[in-house]
């Protein structure tokens, strides 16, 4: 392990991590605010992806990259406005389950416009190719892009959130919907839009991460558990914990996959050999990058466990 | 027009159950009038169904004469009525100078642009200073409202129910869970923000109750037994019976 793979890795965890952010940081606001945990949240970031595919071929890479996210903005809100809205009523378990059809629904949609295959959703050429190469590793320059676009949200969110009047209304209501609305101020549209606005941002990371990694139909689901995890992590509904699940999560699991080393490997140098033979030789010879894909899910119970309330989370009342 | 808030025939049944029935009262503008009954009474239910939250099985409300029953809360706040919570309700999250912000901004007509930043809103700042000023939290500006104490979160919300500039007032029980001297201050704070207001209030402080109302009503299960002066309601039997069991509690309540 060399200095340039620490830091290509560290750079390609930080990437992830920021791609994380941005979906999670729309599903922990509207968890934090309706009290809804959104299941369709990642279906959006799938939509977004497919749209600027779709749209690219007609607009270009980039009018696409702007027009994709505000039209699934738009159909995040629509779907607050006419459908979570009336079953709020219901209770919470109505809006999961609500959302929960909704990504089935989207995944079906999907597959029927675009197939059950990967679609060659490409590069534009500005993105092509790597930005720098330390030693032997390159670091492309598409993964650059995600994380430029992804500081430029978090800026543009803090912003909203903490320097204009809909964004105190915002953080007034994630505590206190009640006293939002006796004090005048339309909770209702208050809730769509930020429905709408998560949305858009997971429409976004999907346009800039569908063509970085793959666009199919089952982008949805891989991404979708992972948020999850990092909103827990983080504390529901928290902001500034969702961030720093997001960097933690996004850092641990690119290191992982590419660390080769196994309880076997540490212990042939202390002259063990470890054989096939051997009791447990299954479970000694696997390798971290092989537990990659569990770190989350641990992580997540171990959070569950002995920090109910994650990271930065505060407790509900 | 007379009658700044007006309520005919009001009932709100939940199932079988009636917990407003049949209410009416007329309240003069400027009037400040207290609102007492024993627990479970229907006070807090009828606040509610005053300010939207919960919609009337039937009956109407009136408002500056323009009928209000049905709408949503924010709508009968933007309409003139502003209320405060029976539990302390500030954004504990937010600075008390934010509270005030929140509670400012409407009325001064901001949409919701995002593209004004919050800090050019000279108007909604200034106007939320002066509040702090008058709840006496000038020194509090930038405090969480978390960690005020329990009588300055109290009079916080009260300045949030201000703010707008509403002609009328509802306070769901402002005073409960304060000490005698607190208590004292505070009435001395509602009539003083409350000046040419109308005021409605919830209280359960009987020394409250009669330095502060004009008139009161009596409410006895969902349904208004007395509305009066504060002599004439002291001097009900009906009242003395219904809501303190004995004459005796009643006198010495009133000092």
């Amino acid at each position: 392990m060399n200095t340039a793979f620490i830091v290509i890795s560290l750079m390609n965890g930080i990437s992830y991590g920021l791609l994380l952010f941005m979906l999670s940081a729309g599903l922990t606001l509207i968890f934090s605010m309706m009290g809804v945990l959104n299941f369709a949240h990642a279906s959006f970031y799938m939509l977004g992806a497919y749209f600027a595919y779709s749209l690219m071929g007609v607009i270009g890479f980039w009018p696409a990259l702007i027009i994709a996210p505000l039209a699934v903005g738009l159909i995040g809100a629509l779907f607050e406005r006419y459908s979570l809205r009336r079953v709020h009523r219901f209770g919470h378990v109505a809006e999961l389950l609500i959302t929960f059809g909704l990504s089935y629904l989207v995944l079906e949609v999907v597959q029927l416009l675009w197939g059950r295959a990967a679609v060659p959703y490409a590069l534009p050429p500005a993105l092509q190719g790597t930005l720098f190469t330390l030693y032997d590793i390159q670091f492309p320059k598409s993964r650059s892009f995600i994380m430029l676009v992804a500081v430029l949200m978090l800026v543009a969110v803090w912003l909203l959130l903490t320097r204009t009047r809909i964004g105190l209304i915002i953080q007034a209501a994630l505590k206190n919907p009640e006293m939002v609305e006796a004090l005048g101020h339309n909770v209702p549209r208050v809730f769509m839009f930020v429905f709408g606005g998560g949305a858009a941002l997971a429409a976004l990371a999907g346009a800039i991460a569908g063509n970085t990694y793959v666009t199919e139909p089952s982008m949805a689901a891989a991404v979708g558990s992972i948020i999850f995890v990092v909103v827990v992590v983080g504390g529901m509904g928290s902001l500034s914990g969702a961030f720093v699940a997001s960097l933690l999560i996004g850092i641990v699991q690119t290191f992982a996959v590419a660390l080769d080393i196994s309880v076997a490997t540490v212990l042939q140098p202390l002259g063990i050999s470890v054989s096939p033979q051997i009791f447990g030789y299954a479970l000694l010879s696997l390798t971290i990058s092989q537990m990659a894909p569990i770190l989350p899910y641990l992580f997540l119970v171990l959070i569950l466990i002995f920090r109910p309330n994650g990271l930065l989370g505060t407790e509900r009342g | 027009m007379t009658h700044a808030l007006e309520i005919k025939a009001l009932r709100k049944d939940f199932g079988k159950t009636s917990i407003i029935r049949g209410i009416d009262l007329a309240v003069r503008r400027g009037e400040r009038v207290a609102i007492i009954g024993p627990n479970g009474a229907g006070k807090s239910t009828l606040f509610n169904l005053v300010s939207g939250r919960i919609t009337p099985t039937s009956g109407e409300v009136f408002l500056n004469d323009s009928r209000i029953d049905g709408l949503r809360p924010y709508d009968i706040y933007r309409r003139g009525l502003a209320r405060s919570f029976q539990i302390t309700n500030v954004f504990a999250n937010l600075s008390a100078f934010e509270n005030l912000r929140c509670g400012t901004l409407w009325s001064l007509g901001y949409g919701y642009s995002f593209w004004r930043f919050l800090s050019d809103m000279r108007d909604a700042n200034e106007r939320a200073e002066v509040i702090l000023e008058q709840i006496g939290l000038s020194r509090k500006r930038d405090v969480a409202a978390s960690s005020l104490t329990y009588a300055e979160q109290r009079a916080l919300e009260i300045g949030l129910t201000i703010a707008g500039g509403q002609d009328v007032i509802l306070l769901d029980e402002p005073t409960a869970g304060m000490s005698r001297t607190e208590t004292e201050r505070f009435v001395e704070l509602i009539r003083k923000v409350t000046e040419g207001k109308t005021l409605l209030t919830v209280e359960h402080d009987m020394s409250v109750v009669f330095g502060l109302a004009d008139r009161i009503a009596v409410i006895v299960y969902g349904e208004v037994i007395a509305f009066d002066t504060p002599e004439a309601v002291r001097a009900d039997a009906r009242v003395q019976e219904a809501y303190l069991g004995s004459p005796l509690a009643m006198t010495s309540a009133g000092h």
